[in-house]
């Protein structure tokens, strides 16, 4: 692994096929790039990934290495700079939110804003649409003193005006 | 904490019901059902016997299913049945039950496994649940205590039923953002 050179973020958006990661990854290897970091995931069964990696190659050297990925019109590329984020400590206390109920508008931003509303970060988050039913899990990082009995209160709270329902859970961490 | 079968419990069959059980409607999220928190029954009252026939029915109609809970066919209440006897994760087992307002005594032993639900059918998750367990609840029609100390895979269903008759699905205990994964293939 290197730290050394700039910092780019990747992102890769559109219709699925086989082979996607395996083509860009070896684009990037190919310029010397370390990935850092990478999130895929189907969203609806389209291709997401996002990448940050490493090297000293320049965007416009990565973009244009990538251009044939986006040549069919079934993708999006995007490469943009990133300033290096300094990891933060360990801080505060660590949440899993689970929000589940009928489909509606307003669930996920009525919930987290709950959560922002006491300076909690969502650091993770994914939703599911499955038939009629709306699935919300999140993970959630809390600052000291908040009290987390409270705030799955206000939470459900939230959650019940929509319909749906919600649960706040400490994460259990096994230290070995 | 070993578990020791429990004779009464594993020589339970439905038979003792004395009524034939119906094939009922199994209800799948969001319905308000699945996320309430059931009512105790009393176990000799007709109607529970008849639910807990029901469930016996639906659940040995139902391929794969190793459990059902009355909220499941749309009844808020804290009856469920079991039978984990058929399956491979299994080891200890006591065939086919039905408790009603079941508790956990003791539990221990944390592990990690991946639940589906009747109920959730698109989805499945990964879920940490005690793998030494130690519940009590009454048996329909006669209403005597039993305790069933079990381990493995019974007691993940055990908990799994639990939590449906305390209006939870196993989505209200996944470990994480990444612990939920479309359902790739169907019983």
């Amino acid at each position: 692994m290197t730290d050394a050179g700039t910092l780019h973020a990747i992102t890769v958006l559109g219709h699925d096929r086989p082979g996607i990661i395996a083509w860009t990854t070896d684009r990037l290897a190919a310029l010397g790039l370390n990935l850092e970091d990478s999130s895929m995931t189907l969203l609806r069964g389209h291709f997401a990934m996002t990448l940050v990696c490493a090297g000293a190659v320049s965007g416009d050297e990565i973009a244009a290495a990538l251009a044939p990925l986006a040549a069919d019109g079934t993708l999006t590329v995007t490469v943009g700079e990133v300033p290096r984020e300094e990891l933060p400590a360990a801080a505060g206390t660590q949440w899993v939110l689970t929000v589940h109920g009928g489909d509606r508008p307003g669930i996920v931003s009525s919930v987290v804003g709950v959560v922002a509303g006491v300076g909690g970060n969502i650091t993770d988050l994914t939703t599911r649409l499955a038939g009629e039913l709306y699935l919300v899990v999140a993970e959630v990082s809390l600052p000291e003193g908040v009290d987390g009995v409270a705030l799955e209160a206000d939470i459900k709270a939230a959650a019940s005006e929509l319909g749906v329902g919600a649960t706040l859970r400490a994460v259990e961490a096994d230290e070995l | 904490m070993s578990a020791t079968i429990n004779e009464r419990v594993a020589a339970w069959t439905e038979d003792e019901l004395g009524v034939t059980g119906r094939v009922l409607e199994v209800v799948t999220a969001p319905a308000p059902v699945l996320s309430t928190d059931g009512a105790t029954v009393d176990p000799t009252d007709p109607e529970i016997v008849q639910l807990a026939a029901d469930l016996v029915a639906t659940m040995r109609v139902s391929p794969g299913c190793v459990g059902l809970a009355a909220p499941q066919v749309g009844v808020g209440v804290k009856v469920f049945c079991v039978d984990v006897s058929q399956h491979p994760k299994a080891r200890t087992h006591h065939g086919t039950y039905v408790l009603c307002n079941a508790e956990v005594v003791e539990s221990s032993r944390n592990e990690k496994a991946r639940e589906g639900c009747m109920s959730v059918p698109d989805l499945t998750g990964d879920v940490k649940r005690a793998s030494r367990l130690l519940v009590r609840g009454q048996l329909p029609v006669t209403g005597e205590w039993v305790e069933i100390r079990t381990d493995a895979f019974e007691a993940r269903c055990l908990q799994h039923e639990m939590d449906h008759c305390d209006g939870y699905l196993f989505l209200d205990r996944v470990a994480g953002a990444h612990a939920i994964y479309q359902r790739q293939t169907y019983l």
